[in-house]
């Protein structure tokens, strides 16, 4: 039976990994490849590490990041944050990485899902979407990490990415994301219930329980949690021996 | 020399350093003198069939491959490294594939599961091989794929897996070739533990 996945995510700002909270106060936590060998040893089921360096100059430091990753540990990961062209796309599954998330770029010009996923398969694109709740009772989404407002309604425009050819969907709630009272179960069910590909819930997990919900209550393949993680409030191993004691087939 | 077939389909570089850590001597190569004069073949690729075939003809790969096998040298087939083995896909339909194998590569067609197949799965062993040597019950590889393979000699199957009300053949084994739909190089230490017994092999 396939297993539900447990995903840890990782900040990284010019080639280490960052802390904050809420973006703020941004603190060095490590070497990317030292915190990814630790989640490695926990069983984490894939890794996602999200690039937050601005500058395009320093796509090269991520590149390099990548590498090192990929020698060391030996489960898939994905790259996110700022990914604009096919180019870059190439560079990084070339470094050795496994999927590339893209959000921003895709929302300016859909048609990138479709060129990435011809080019490099379906399963190797994840539309990243960052989703607020609105007083109608839908979900907008949000473009450049979170500070601008599009047109676009969450279910639709994962429905939308699908078409287009998106592997998998990376949905984060922005209501929740950092709040650890658990994710947002009603977005999360109306989006896996709409699309045929994976969704991996993001954003509010704060405790085991709140893991056993997205998988029972809404349909999630995959949990994404960041903060829980990394400040140590969780591990890994305990979050997976709950899951199985509630029923929920995990990789332990 | 272990040769990894490079025909420009996805990430050869978790393969190839996975391979090297275990021991074995890897060369990531698209010439087809190369492939012919390797010690051991590695097929490995994503992406889709019909792509993957046209990346091979442009790169005249697919006979000095199908001449590899044929001359009974060691072979492992990795996801769509597998699946290029047989004559067609439903992926691609009209698309001839290397014609080793004989049966059908066809999509998951149970009612309410998510596509691809993507994520941590079981593999019940079928029957004992050296490749699957020190792979207890107890096992998980990571998948990730919307087609699987189903050959027509059942005795071909070495390891299956099960995904919805469907239970697909996710090892193949015949003579000295050998073919997973797993990705044993992103399979952690069992994964690790088939590509250490191929470097062996």
């Amino acid at each position: 039976m396939l297993t539900k996945r447990i995903i840890p995510c990782l900040d990284v700002k010019d080639g280490r990994v960052v802390k904050g909270i809420q973006f703020l106060n941004l603190k060095d936590a490590g070497d990317p490849v030292e915190c990814a060998k630790g989640y490695d040893r926990q069983n984490a089921d894939e890794l996602v590490f999200l690039d937050i360096t601005a500058s395009h100059e320093k796509r090269k430091t991520m590149i390099s990041v990548v590498e090192k990753v990929a020698e060391s540990i030996y489960i898939p990961f994905t790259v996110g944050g700022g990914i604009q062209e096919i180019s870059e796309i190439r560079e990084l599954l070339k470094a050795g990485c496994d999927k590339i998330s893209v959000n921003t770029a895709a929302i300016e010009a859909p048609s990138l899902i479709q060129k990435a996923s011809r080019r490099f398969g379906s399963q190797c694109i994840v539309l990243a979407i960052d989703a607020r709740s609105e007083k109608n009772g839908s979900w907008r989404v949000y473009s450049h990490g979170g500070r601008k407002v599009t047109d676009l309604e969450a279910v639709e425009w994962a429905k939308k990415g699908e078409k287009l050819g998106a592997g998998e969907i990376l949905l984060t709630s922005m209501d929740r994301d950092g709040a650890q009272n658990g994710y947002d179960l009603e977005l999360l069910r109306r989006v896996s219930e709409s699309v045929r590909i994976p969704v991996i819930a993001s954003g509010g997990a704060g405790n085991c329980e709140h893991f056993a919900e997205a998988f029972l209550n809404a349909r999630a393949d995959a949990c994404l949690a960041a903060s829980v993680f990394h400040f140590g409030a969780l591990k890994i191993p305990e979050v997976k021996t709950y899951l199985r004691q509630k029923g929920i087939p995990v990789r332990l | 020399m272990i040769v990894i077939v490079d025909y420009g389909m996805g990430n050869l570089r978790s393969v190839s350093k996975a391979l090297e850590l275990l021991g074995g001597k890897v060369k990531v190569s698209s010439s087809p003198s190369e492939i012919e004069s390797a010690g051991k073949l590695v097929l490995p690729g994503v992406g889709a069939f019909g792509d993957a075939v046209t990346e091979l003809k442009t790169r005249s790969l697919c006979e000095p491959i199908r001449d590899f096998i044929l001359r009974k040298k060691p072979f492992l087939g990795i996801c769509l490294g597998l699946q290029l083995l047989f004559d067609s896909s439903e992926e691609s339909p009209g698309i001839e594939g290397l014609g080793i194998l004989k049966g059908t590569v066809r999509a998951f067609s149970s009612p309410g599961i998510k596509i691809p197949h993507m994520g941590w799965n079981r593999v019940e062993i079928m029957a004992p091989h050296p490749l699957t040597s020190g792979i207890s019950e107890e096992n998980f590889f990571y998948f990730v794929h919307s087609y699987y393979a189903a050959p027509d000699d059942p005795k071909m199957v070495c390891g299956r897996t099960q995904y919805g009300q469907e239970t697909f053949p996710s090892i193949l084994a015949a003579e000295t070739l050998f073919a997973v739909q797993f990705h044993p190089e992103k399979s952690q230490n069992l994964g690790l533990q088939i590509l250490s017994n191929f470097v062996r092999w």
